[in-house]
């Protein structure tokens, strides 16, 4: 799908092969585990078994017995040498180290880290390790871990919640009472996560002699080296930590602060490089990459007309044994917890509940689309009460183009939106009237037929405001991002970022924009990833923000730049700047094009002819810009509103499913999404992307699920049993392209980076529930699995 | 732990080792011949990125222990490009189509690909998607990767095919 042309642009939004692409196609990728130091050392993990037990004793005489190992390492051995993570919330007793200290809180955390010379040689050491352990009862269920006879996860701090309030935004009670209508429903999304094809890795290596700790991670993790520091009590610039390592996939989890903590405790002890690569299983269940796990209890209130008066979400998160990022994921969904519609008035209660279970991190979306399920499928309940079209019960609330920049009851404003023509935009491709006569037939013999839709939005242009919001003793308020530009002696452009890449094509993102600025080939423009100590301050690329704000602090530089090249230029040719035009990289007088500098002669003056240079000038051309997130800075109020991030992109989906009656399975067989980004920098990386969510927006709809059994023990944790979709489970996507720009952005940008994810398991749920209405059924349990769904067929059965 | 000597051809080029018993072909090739391309995703045999050629049949390395493949010819990601300088026509069409994101299933998925168009140069969407079937991507959805394809597939088809066949 061609995307909009948008006028005035020279490379932005414009067909251009990324560049990133060509290494990796050569298998010239360089994720961590391609990386090998002299003397690196490898680790393996002995994991507990239990979800959760006191740890008596450990043995390991035969293990460091063994040829080759070096050392064997317990919690209570780190803990003493480390702090505790942090986590950014207020819960002090909730103490977090990289591997279980005295007791151990679920399947799969790090008990004991053995290091040897190879990795084979510390597996086999590993098993020699005996652990005794005191099982003891573990909490399960979150709602029956909130009971007061519940086993605590953490008896210091109490309680197994970790995080609850109750916000009420607006007169909720008044309109719940007089509105004409209110359904209430429960709705449940069980714990998955981004799962990348790559395991976390990080090698760290120690110089006494410097007194520096350099570590190579595949990472994206905002403050990463600064929170490693702090851990191992080390100054901040103390740790290096690489950005140049290439990602594999993120998606949001690859955190890693425990695994790096570790590693660097573990190189500094030993004095040789350490490398900590998790294979499949230690991912999945001592990785610490787990997503939401929430239960929703919902009721919304309405009009005959379908007018939505009032919402009231409660959401209880099960985030597992200790905070990680999981409660703040309940934060930043109420920056849009009135989905793309107009609803005067929500309460919302977020509730986050520690339970024997790994531990959630960050996950595309960074718990947006869970809610999006959850207000979507309360739209199309009421429209199912009122016996109303769901789509036109949407479009009746949809924000409207001319209401913008709109402000929610949680103190969000919305940027900017064009939802209705969004919407049609995706029926027209999606051929709606045919899908109706398709769905119809297909009722007519008897099968199961459903179409899905789903409006929702992606808030981006990340910053942090659920912090102080979630915690009034943490005021972080700025979320800044940066790039350095500089023209070298021999005219060519070299721009840095601070952070890691994982797929998201930001050297492609900043050759573009730094291009546009300064009107010369991107494919010339070289990007590098500065390390953390050269670099300037990252946020990293959470929050869908690298388009934004990356591609903002970019401009930002090369505008600076410019601006310095046609200073040059007037103080050499005696005119004022206004009297000249900046073209292709040289400048010339606007009224005699004769009378110019090349950008050859102005990087030769800048470089080498200080005599030339305007008075104060400085020699060289290098420039960098620092900006926060617009709209940025601001605390809550006390009754919790506040701006969360700036910019709102908008999807559409449209989708067609048929349900095998006998198996229960789901078989997408029309998937189109409209979708409005703004300005797209490059479509083919925004289309990739989109794509991407959707698959994975699939997953977690049908198939992905880490399952724990009545023991506590995670049955999902090989790709046999959490089943990610291929090519067979993804349809054919169509994207429509829209484009409503951003007024807060330098080129009209929003972002993209959770595309397709937020708006996918709404809609193939809906599409479900579609098929299902016609037998008087409706699940609203994600994921919806074959086994799901045929109980549910079943039940329906065994009633005839 | 018992050694075994071990010969085999890979990207052309005879290799020799002396490899323990347990030791996988994954890890032979990254670690043993320093050939980090391929990757290794899941190491039991479900996501594909550890995908090569063996004798010509796209195989999991991860599978495969390294003292299976003496005496066999291999190609890794690494060998699918005419020269060190150009592209092949298959990895050139991933990036007229941006079927990549991360890159970490690439390798894996061009070996399928490459696979498929040995065997056919007009596979439908429902080849293509069955030859990829058991390669897992997380980043792209599978749609630009098909698309991939069949560009390939196109330009080989329109290439001229008269001498010594077409590299894929
Ligand atoms: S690593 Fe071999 S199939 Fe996953
Ligand atoms: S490109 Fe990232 S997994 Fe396929």
């Amino acid at each position: 799908m061609t995307a909009d042309p948008v006028p005035g642009f020279r490379y932005i939004a414009k067909k251009r092969r990324p560049k990133e692409d060509r290494r990796f196609l050569v298998g010239g990728g360089r994720f961590v585990a391609d990386l090998a130091l002299p003397g690196m050392l490898h680790v393996a993990l002995v994991a507990s078994p239990y979800p959760s037990a006191r740890i008596r004793s450990i043995e390991a005489g035969a293990a460091l017995a063994l040829p080759g190992v070096k050392a064997v390492v317990t919690g209570d051995e780190l803990a003493r040498a480390v702090d505790p993570l942090y986590s950014g919330l207020d819960i002090p007793k909730v103490r977090r180290y990289p591997m279980a200290v005295g007791m151990a809180r679920y399947v799969g955390e790090w008990v004991v880290a053995v290091v040897a010379e190879t990795r084979a040689i510390a597996e086999d050491a590993a098993e020699l390790v005996q652990v005794e352990y005191e099982p003891l009862p573990h909490a399960g269920d979150p709602e029956e871990a909130m009971l007061p006879d519940a086993p605590l996860v953490h008896p210091e701090h109490g309680s197994n919640v970790l995080y609850r309030r109750q916000f009420v935004w607006g007169p909720v009670d008044a309109d719940f009472a007089a509105a004409k209508h209110q359904v209430s429903f429960r709705a449940r999304w069980h714990r998955s996560a981004t799962v990348p094809l790559e395991t976390f890795g990080v090698i760290a290596s120690w110089s006494q002699a410097a007194g520096l700790l350099d570590v190579w991670a595949s990472i994206q993790m905002p403050k990463f080296p600064e929170q490693v520091a702090r851990a191992l009590r080390l100054p901040g610039n103390a740790v290096r930590a690489h950005f140049d390592v290439d990602v594999g996939g993120s998606y949001g989890v690859k955190r890693g602060i425990k695994h790096s903590v570790l590693a660097g405790y573990l190189a500094r002890t030993l004095g040789r490089p350490v490398r900590l690569i998790e294979d499949r299983l230690e991912n999945m269940r001592g990785g610490d990459a787990h997503g939401p796990d929430r239960i929703f209890d919902v009721s919304i209130a309405f009009e005959d007309d379908g007018t939505v008066r009032s919402l009231r979400i409660r959401a209880i998160d099960d985030v597992g044994a200790y905070a990680g990022r999981a409660p703040l994921q309940l934060g930043k969904p109420i920056g849009a917890i009135v989905g793309p519609y107009r609803i005067g008035s929500v309460a919302y209660e977020p509730v986050s509940v520690t339970t024997n279970k790994t531990v959630q991190e960050a996950v595309r979306g960074f718990g947006q689309s869970p809610t999006n399920f959850a207000i979507e499928t309360a739209m199309d309940r009421a429209a199912r009460h009122l016996g109303m079209d769901r789509i036109e019960l949407r479009r009746r609330n949809l924000l409207r183009k001319d209401e913008f920049p709109y402000t929610i009851p949680s103190g969000s404003t919305y940027d900017s939106g064009d939802y209705h023509v969004v919407l049609d935009k995706a029926l027209e491709a999606a051929n709606y009237g045919e899908l109706v006569a398709r769905r119809e037939a297909a009722r007519g013999h008897g099968q199961l037929a459903g179409i899905g839709i789903s409006c929702c939005l992606e808030p981006s242009g990340g910053n942090s405001a659920f912090e102080p919001l979630f915690n009034p003793k943490n005021e972080t308020t700025t979320w800044m991002e940066s790039c350095q530009i500089k023209i070298d002696l021999t005219g060519s452009i070299t721009a840095a970022m601070g952070t890691s890449s994982a797929g998201q094509g930001h050297e492609t993102l900043l050759a573009t924009v730094v291009a546009e600025i300064l009107e010369r080939d991107p494919d010339t423009i070289r990007v590098v990833h500065a390390d953390s100590l050269t670099a300037l301050p990252s946020n990293s690329p959470v929050g869908s923000r690298m388009a934004i704000m990356l591609g903002g602090a970019a401009a930002g530089a090369a505008r600076k730049l410019k601006t310095r090249l046609v200073t040059i230029a007037a103080h050499n040719l005696n005119l004022p700047p206004e009297a000249l035009a900046y073209r292709d990289g040289s400048v010339a007088a606007l009224d005699d094009p004769g009378r110019a500098l090349s950008w050859d002669q102005l990087v030769e003056i800048a470089h080498r002819k200080f005599h030339l240079l305007p008075p104060e000038a400085e020699p060289g051309l290098q420039a960098s810009h620092v900006w926060e997130v617009p709209t940025g800075g601001g605390l809550p109020t006390p009754d919790g509103r506040i701006q969360m991030y700036p910019c709102y992109s908008f999807e559409c989906h449209v989708v067609y499913a048929e349900i095998d009656r006998v198996s229960g399975r789901v078989d997408l067989r029309k998937y189109v999404v409209g979708h409005d980004c703004g300005v797209m920098i490059n479509p083919d990386i925004v289309h990739g992307m989109t794509y991407g969510g959707i698959a994975h927006g699939i997953g977690a709809a049908l198939y992905e699920r880490f399952a724990y059994d009545e023991t506590g023990q995670l049955v999902s944790g090989s790709f046999m049993d959490y089943l990610i979709p291929s090519s067979h489970e993804v349809p054919d996507i169509e994207i429509v392209d829209h484009c409503t720009p951003s007024p807060l952005t330098t080129f009209g940008q929003k972002g993209s980076g959770e595309a397709g994810y937020l708006g996918a398991p709404a809609a193939i749920a809906s599409a479900v529930n579609d098929a299902l209405a016609p037998l008087g059924l409706q699940i609203a349990t994600l994921p919806m699995s074959m086994a799901a769904i045929g109980d549910l067929l079943a039940t329906k059965d065994a009633a005839r | 732990m018992s050694l075994h000597e071990i010969t085999l051809t890979v990207n052309s080029a005879v290799h020799r080792g002396l490899v323990p018993a347990r030791l996988s072909l994954v890890d032979f090739l990254r670690e043993g011949l320093l050939l980090t391309g391929t990757h290794a995703g899941c190491e039991h045999g479900v996501c594909g990125a550890c995908s090569i050629l063996l004798d010509g049949v796209p195989m999991r390395s991860c599978l495969l222990f390294a003292v299976q493949a003496d005496g066999c010819a291999i190609t890794t990601v690494e060998g699918l490009a005419p020269g060190p300088e150009g592209l092949s026509v298959l990895q050139d069409s991933f990036w007229e189509t941006h079927a990549l994101q991360c890159g970490f299933c690439t390798p894996g998925m061009l070996i399928a690909a490459q696979a498929l168009l040995q065997s056919t140069l007009t596979p439908s969407d429902e080849e293509i998607r069955e030859a990829i079937g058991g390669n897992l991507c997380r980043c792209t959805g599978y749609k630009q990767i098909v698309d991939a394809v069949k560009l390939a597939a196109d330009r080989l088809r329109g290439s001229n095919r008269a001498e010594g066949g077409v590299q894929p």
